[in-house]
């Protein structure tokens, strides 16, 4: 889950990472003139997106009037789709130097990367194509971790200014132990500066890994600020992975990997996916229950497909769950259904005892798409 | 000769008391894999139809032989359950929990490599099979039959689709397995590959990838240099929306990597068969064995 710049400072405060002072504000009525920044503040729309600050979403104010005039220019401006609902008022800095550096998991080589580059503040991939030497790309064991000298080695490789290296240590370190200790998929700064003030996180982008919500207690206070499209919320509270696309086939499956297919095969048989629905492994019958009531509320769908692989998921539950979703119920749509693996047996079983004439058993995934198009059409 | 598993596989069940566990535990014995014990710490002593549990799998593979487990342990203690399994002396670890933090998981792939010698499949995954011989997993055995076609797949029930569309044309399989899409996968798609290769029994080669990371693009470059056999693939998600990325640290990491058409490309300089269609598969692999 990708974090808004402001959510990640608080995490890096929580680190004692340095940020610039700032505060937070959603609606201009929350900014006063007693706020304890120093002019200039800079105003930032928080948006999930790059390029805000050439889009107009961020200003530099130098007093109270142009703070409350820029805020209310930027709140509710929209970014490339995003439109800014809340701002982060941030003490200037004076800037001296601007490095980049980023914690990810480099999953090829199965290990933890860090890239560490001088030249921070522009664009970091144009860096890493024309001079990849001026970026520093450092594997770290998981197990081992990382540790003092090779932070000081890499600030010396990086040709960070050597007169701040111990503070850049620190502050190496504590991102490290962010991104390890804090669950997360992705801690990035851009610029890490060098300012009147010492060095400071003038940016954040944090990425949280939502396996280890169980034991980050801020992983749901986060999750909770950060705006979902309706049409995805009912879904998200049902605990079904669903993304709404354009078409009419409303899809509904188990497994990433199948409900992917399944969109490639109804467009190979020439019809377009109204959703991605994935019910996940292990499903129970209330689980089928809620995906159908997701489409329902689905104005596009026109026809619907459910193509189910039983493994750890048993066709016996969903098939009851489909019942149970649409006994004396008049559909508004036709529904097919392709059972197959664990317990398919019984599921179609169930299925053959509980007939609806909008309700359509195919053998298999191929026909069953076809019936899926034909019926949207 | 199978993979991974076989007639000698003796397995460990991790959970085996839990609901998933026990179920998919009977399945495979059912099957006739030989499901030796489970463990359960405090359970030591009991037993879950007539397969004994023990309070670590230390003692179970002292007493029982295992050396394979299987887990479907919950995410906040799979890391510590793989790394039990491993220093006991278990050559395969199957680990089917899903949702296990990515931090626990590059740990214990480093710990395992540093210090064990033990194969771990998964986690996440649906396991494997070798038809006639063992299940060791959750895939459904009622698709599978015994034959000379691999399928290595990263997503569960692609794998099984993929299984079934040969099986419909009478085409059987020497080992199908599942190596899970989680990011950091304790067997890889090359590590298949290469022991496919190798593996007396196996004519020709399954390969179910799926869009994101960079995986089927590695195990292109290892087709081309190291695989004679015919290898058949099909690239899930040329529809799929593009996903979100993930800033610009991943951008840099992945490259041009992770699209399908970029995977479809690579597999086919490879002189992979790309299939566009799952259901294409079967037909695929008949013209070439």
């Amino acid at each position: 889950m990708n974090l808004f710049e402001y959510q990640g400072k608080r995490l890096y405060q929580d680190f004692s990472i340095p940020t610039p002072k700032s505060i937070f504000v959603s609606k201009i009525s929350e900014i006063s003139d007693n706020h304890g920044l120093t002019y200039p503040v800079v105003v930032k729309a928080q948006v999930q997106v790059g390029g805000r600050g050439k889009a107009g979403g961020i200003k530099v104010a130098k007093d109270f009037d142009e703070l409350t005039k820029f805020s209310g220019e930027i709140l509710g401006m929209d970014i490339k789709g995003h439109i800014v609902e809340s701002l982060l008022l941030e003490e200037a800095s004076n800037i001296l130097e601007e490095y980049y550096i980023s914690f990810t998991l480099d999953r090829s080589a199965k290990s933890y990367l860090m890239m560490l580059s001088a030249k921070g503040g522009m664009d970091i991939e144009e860096v890493a194509e024309k001079n990849p030497d001026d970026l520093i790309m450092l594997h770290i064991s998981p197990s081992k971790g990382l540790d003092s000298e090779t932070i000081i080695k890499s600030i010396e490789d990086a040709k960070l200014n050597e007169s701040y290296k111990s503070e850049l240590r620190d502050v190496i370190s504590n991102l490290y132990k962010l991104f390890v200790e804090g669950d997360c998929d992705l801690v990035e700064v851009n610029p890490l500066a060098i300012t009147d003030n010492g060095v400071s996180a003038l940016d954040s982008k944090v990425s949280l890994d939502m396996n280890a919500i169980y034991r980050h207690e801020n992983f749901k206070d986060f999750e909770n600020e950060i705006p979902i499209p309706v049409s995805e919320q009912f879904a998200k509270e049902k605990n079904l992975n669903f993304i709404k696309l354009e078409g009419s086939v409303g899809i509904i499956g188990n497994g990433a990997g199948l409900v992917m297919s399944t969109l490639d095969v109804v467009s190979e048989h020439g019809g377009m996916a109204a959703n991605f629905l994935d019910i996940g492994g292990g499903a129970k019958a209330e689980t089928v229950t809620a995906a159908l009531e997701v489409l329902e509320s689905e104005d596009n769908v026109k026809s619907v497909l459910i193509n189910i692989f039983g493994g750890i998921t048993r066709c016996d539950l969903v098939a009851n769950g489909i019942v149970e979703a649409t006994k004396g119920k008049e559909l508004k749509w036709p529904i097919i259904v392709r059972l197959d693996g664990t317990n398919s047996k019984e599921g179609l079983s169930i299925l053959e005892q509980n007939t609806n004439e909008k309700i359509t058993i195919s053998s298999s995934m191929d026909e069953a798409a076809k019936l899926a198009v034909e019926g949207a059409i | 000769m199978s993979i991974f598993i076989g007639n000698e596989t003796k397995v460990v069940v991790q959970g085996l008391t839990g609901e998933q566990g026990k179920f998919h535990a009977l399945r495979n014995r059912d099957y006739g894999t030989k499901v030796v014990a489970g463990t359960r710490p405090g359970k030591g002593g009991e037993s879950v139809e007539g397969i004994p549990i023990f309070n670590t799998v230390e003692e179970a593979v002292e007493a029982t032989g295992a050396n394979t487990a299987m887990t479907f342990v919950p995410p906040p203690f799979a890391k510590d359950a793989v790394l039990e399994a491993a220093y006991a002396g278990c050559d395969l670890i199957v680990c089917i929990t899903e949702g296990i933090p990515a931090k626990d998981e590059a740990e214990m792939y480093d710990l395992l490599k540093e210090k064990t010698s033990s194969r771990l499949l998964g986690p996440n995954c649906p396991g494997l099979i070798s038809p006639g011989k063992s299940n060791v997993g959750i895939m459904p055995h009622e698709i599978t039959m015994e034959g000379n076609v691999g399928v290595v797949s990263r997503s569960g029930t692609l794998t099984y689709q993929a299984v079934l569309e040969l099986t419909n044309l009478n085409i059987g399989q020497s080992t199908c397995i599942g190596i899970g899409g989680d990011p950091v996968p304790g067997t890889s798609f090359i590590d298949v590959l290469d022991a496919f290769q190798n593996d007396s029994q196996t004519e020709a080669i399954v390969m179910i990838g799926e869009i994101g990371g960079s995986a089927e693009e590695e195990a292109a470059e290892f087709i081309k240099k190291n695989v004679t056999k015919p290898v058949v693939s099909y690239i899930a998600g040329l529809t799929a929306p593009p996903g979100k990325k993930m800033g610009h640290a991943g951008a840099i990491v992945s490259g041009n990597k992770g699209t399908a058409s970029a995977k479809i490309e690579a597999l086919t300089d490879a002189g992979a068969n790309v299939v566009e269609n799952p259901t294409r598969i079967g037909q695929a692999i008949k013209d070439v064995v």
